[in-house]
């Protein structure tokens, strides 16, 4: 497979050659090849903002490159506009940015800029807007009267209207409640699959992560610590409290059995799969009492 | 009466001409204790966050009463007396602090009370301490973190020095950094001010930590309990869209193959312990 | 980054200006801008810029931060004296063609760059050493006599402590919001003045909506810790004039005194 992202060396300094300059993002190297789901994970202020906002080149970097698709996007910085459509980006609380009249037209931003003839521009947004499963009527109505989640996923669509080779989704759950977290992130996971695109995720919650992630890039003191597959990482349990992380709670209760002595897996990620690797144990035990 | 009574609330706004009232809350009614910690839950718009607001007389209830330490919050000569006793923090850490120095931030309450200056300093200082943030009494509130601009705000409350603080969503625009500091800070408060705490909130993780949880749906009460209590009843918190921590359900699950394990199992310790019970000896 | 910009440049210190009350600094500092002004000749001009340089060793700020305030306007500086040189009566000293520079010209040329740099020197110790909320205070104080005439001074000072607590939030958010428009390929670097314009409406709208959103929580949060205008308000930090404050009046007056003397006794010119 070919990689879609990479970098080489990739630097980040805040504050030119001040003195009070601050290496936010240092010497990453990472690859990541196309079709893949990332987790992307670390505490605040490991470098993962910065560093995915290098990705679509809305930061430039202090050394190192960034290829997409092979190419350096800063090859020639005048195209970085294109770099960016092809590479979307999702901020926090994505809500923040919608502006116009209707909920459509705000999603029409995007391919708008990009310069597509209408009848595409139009299509586009009806497309977004089915992904995140926002209903036909409220395409029509201002975005200031959609309530939190809704505007949430408007936003989003905003971006996926961009039809984006690589998306980006900064904590696109953050300050949802259970219910409405569940529902995007399974959109989120629906897009994916009928789209077949790459997706960076980055998340605070480490059972979102476990849901969907093919592989987690752990970002910490601006280094890329870890890519690896989800069941690997997780499995670094130690390691990644170390770094003021932690695992999945279904992960942590597996891992204290094996620990124990139990024969069971170490990078269980779900809940479904500790209860095939619990089921027989307790069964050749005689605990469970079928009737 | 408890310290904070609600009596048969309801409450509802109108949202344009003609159309019908939305209606919040149901014909709720709780009381809370002195000192008690009471965990308020449930997903948007079950009316969690507005039944917090009656506790200050922020919204007035449409129908019955709500009580602060029987005073009744439809009393509008009472106003700041019940709010003097009952603070409220909100969700968003940014938009709370009104100084742009911390130390003046945290006097605002106090000042606006009358307090005397000398009074004053000596409720900053312990306000500021009892948050952890004492060393950072002189910064501008927008380069702490958003755990420590919350834990700014908590101190600005307690600096009225209340009985009550009630907490709306206070960690949901926070990291997992920034949620820790809070809860700490406000078991803290707790256990050793005896101040009592309400706290709203959707993560259960959290509702965990109080001493009853209440949960909200519709603008009802849904159920109410210890945590455990709460906590074993997966099936019916699923149904109204909340979810239940994973050690929970999969003791839940494991039960329901007739697995012999103990309910309302709350963390990952508590469950692998419960099965290593069952399990008996490794190997 | 946007967010890097604070307003007003406050360094904190413990310096004998420093700990003078910001009323007395207030006044002082007005007053001594209106002595620039007042300064006539030479001499009274060179007596109020020595206070200013007395006032910059007295802050204890370091000379470099003056000097990086000072480069801001270096080119206001510069522009108003190469304008005055061709001013001026006296002996000539070049000409280029129409262009005449005469000895009146460069002593005036000399004399705008002094009072301009003195007048910066005055209002930047004054920034350097009182904080914002310490010169809203200030001002609040001050003006409340005001009050008498139905003048909102209490509301007026709130605004401004409240503005300045936003200022360095909304800055942040601006940078945010253009990030994020930018993802989405809002072009803001190219096009005409129309275009430019226009470009701004993505980044506006969102400000101007998050604006109220803080405005109504930062009302209702106001309001739970008991807010209710600025009757039977007390304040945390009491003003009160010291010995100290009597003392730099004391001494600020004997240069003004000076400055009227020598504005009356001495020539106009060296």
């Amino acid at each position: 497979m070919p990689a879609v992202l990479e970098t080489k060396n990739l630097t980040f300094t805040y504050g030119g050659n001040g003195p009070f300059r601050k290496t936010a993002v240092s010497d990453v190297n990472i690859s990541i090849e196309k079709g893949e789901f990332i987790g992307v994970i670390g505490h605040t202020g490991s470098g993962k903002s910065t560093l995915i906002q290098q990705l679509n080149g809305l930061l430039r970097p202090t050394s190192g490159t960034v290829l997409l698709n092979g190419k350096d996007i800063w090859a020639d910085p005048k195209k970085i506009r294109q770099v960016r459509f092809q590479v979307g980006m999702v901020f926090q609380y994505p809500e923040h940015q919608l502006f116009e009249e209707t909920v459509f037209r705000d999603i029409c931003f995007g391919p708008g800029n990009m310069g597509l003839d209408q009848e595409e521009i139009k299509r586009r947004a009806y497309e977004a807007a089915d992904f995140v499963g926002l209903r036909r009527e409220l395409l029509e109505k201002s975005p200031f009267e959609l309530s939190g989640g809704e505007k949430r996923r408007a936003a989003i669509a905003g971006v996926i209207a961009m039809d984006p080779d690589v998306l980006i989704l900064d904590e696109p759950t953050a300050g949802l409640d259970p219910h409405g977290r569940d529902v995007l992130l399974a959109q989120i996971q629906n897009y994916h699959q009928r789209r077949k695109n790459t997706i960076l995720l980055v998340s605070h919650s480490m059972e979102d992560i476990a849901r969907v992630a093919d592989r987690i890039l752990v970002m910490n003191h601006g280094k890329a610590a870890m890519l690896d597959e989800t069941e690997k990482v997780f499995a670094r349990g130690d390691e990644l409290e170390q770094m003021g992380l932690r695992v999945p709670q279904i992960t942590k209760i597996m891992q204290i059995l094996q620990r124990d002595g139990y024969p069971v897996g170490s990078g269980v990620l779900t809940l479904e799969q500790a209860i095939r690797q619990l089921a027989p144990l307790l069964k050749s035990r005689g605990c469970i009492h079928a009737e | 009466m408890e310290y904070l009574q609600a009596q048969n609330v309801s409450f509802s706004y109108d949202t344009e001409e003609g159309a019908d009232p939305v209606q919040v809350l149901r014909g709720v009614s709780m009381g809370i204790r002195k000192g008690e910690f009471v965990a308020l839950l449930g997903h948007n718009g079950s009316g969690k966050s507005t039944m917090a607001k009656h506790f200050n007389a922020m919204l007035l209830p449409s129908g019955g009463r709500v009580y602060v330490d029987g005073l009744d919050t439809l009393d509008e000569s009472l106003k700041y007396e019940i709010r003097r006793r009952v603070g409220l923090v909100l969700q968003n850490p940014d938009n709370q602090l009104v100084a742009s120095i911390v130390e003046e931030d945290v006097a605002f309450g106090p000042e606006n009370l009358g307090v005397p200056p000398e009074e004053i300093r000596r409720r900053v200082d312990d306000a500021l301490k009892a948050v952890d943030m004492y060393e950072f009494r002189m910064h501008a509130p927008y380069k702490l973190s958003g755990g420590q601009k919350q834990r700014i705000a908590i101190a600005g409350i307690i600096a009225m020095e209340p009985d009550c603080i009630v907490l709306d969503e206070p960690t949901a625009m926070l990291d997992p950094r920034g949620r820790t500091e809070v809860l700490d800070t406000i078991r803290k408060l707790n256990r050793e001010k005896g101040i009592t705490i309400v706290l709203i909130t959707h993560y259960m993780d959290e509702a965990v930590l109080a001493d009853r949880v209440i949960v909200m749906d519709s603008g009802e009460i849904l159920t109410q309990g210890t945590p455990r209590e709460v906590f074993s009843q997966v099936q019916l918190l699923k149904k109204h869209k909340l979810d239940v921590p994973q050690a929970t359900e999969l003791v839940f699950q494991l039960k329901a193959m007739g697995c012999n394990l103990p309910d309302g199992i709350l963390n990952e310790e508590e469950c692998a312990a419960a099965l290593e019970l069952l399990l008996g000896k490794p190997g | 980054m946007l967010s890097d910009i604070t307003l007003g440049q406050y360094l904190p210190g413990n310096s004998v200006l420093h700990r003078m009350d910001p009323r007395v600094k207030l006044i002082l500092t007005f007053a001594c801008i209106v002595f620039i002004f007042v300064a006539g000749n030479f001499w009274s001009l060179l007596l109020m810029a020595a206070l200013a340089v007395g006032g910059m060793i007295l802050s204890g700020v370091p000379v470099g931060q003056y000097l990086k305030s000072l480069r801001a306007i270096i080119v206001i500086v510069v522009f108003t004296s190469v304008l005055n040189l061709f001013y001026g009566s006296g002996d000539l000293l070049f000409k280029l063609g129409v262009m005449e520079i005469r000895t009146g010209g460069v002593l005036n040329s000399v004399f705008i760059a002094i009072r301009i740099v003195s007048l910066i020197l005055f209002s930047t110790i004054l920034t350097f050493t009182t904080s914002p909320t310490q010169l809203t205070d200030a001002l609040e104080r001050i003006m409340k006599p005001l009050s008498v005439f139905h003048v909102k001074v209490h509301e007026i000072a709130m605004m401004m402590t409240i503005a300045l607590r936003f200022v360095p939030t909304l800055l942040e958010e601006t940078d945010k919001i253009m990030s994020a428009q930018k993802a989405r390929g809002a072009d803001m670097e190219s096009g005409g003045l129309m275009q430019r314009a226009k470009a701004l409406i993505p980044i506006l709208i969102p400000l101007f909506v998050s604006s109220f959103r803080r405005a109504y929580d930062l009302a209702m949060a106001m309001e739970c810790r008991c807010y209710h205008g600025g009757e039977g308000r007390t304040k945390m930090k009491s003003l009160h004039v010291a010995g100290l404050d009597v003392w730099s009046c004391c001494v600020t007056g004997v240069f003004f005194a000076a400055v009227i003397v020598s504005n009356i006794f001495l020539p106009a010119f060296l």
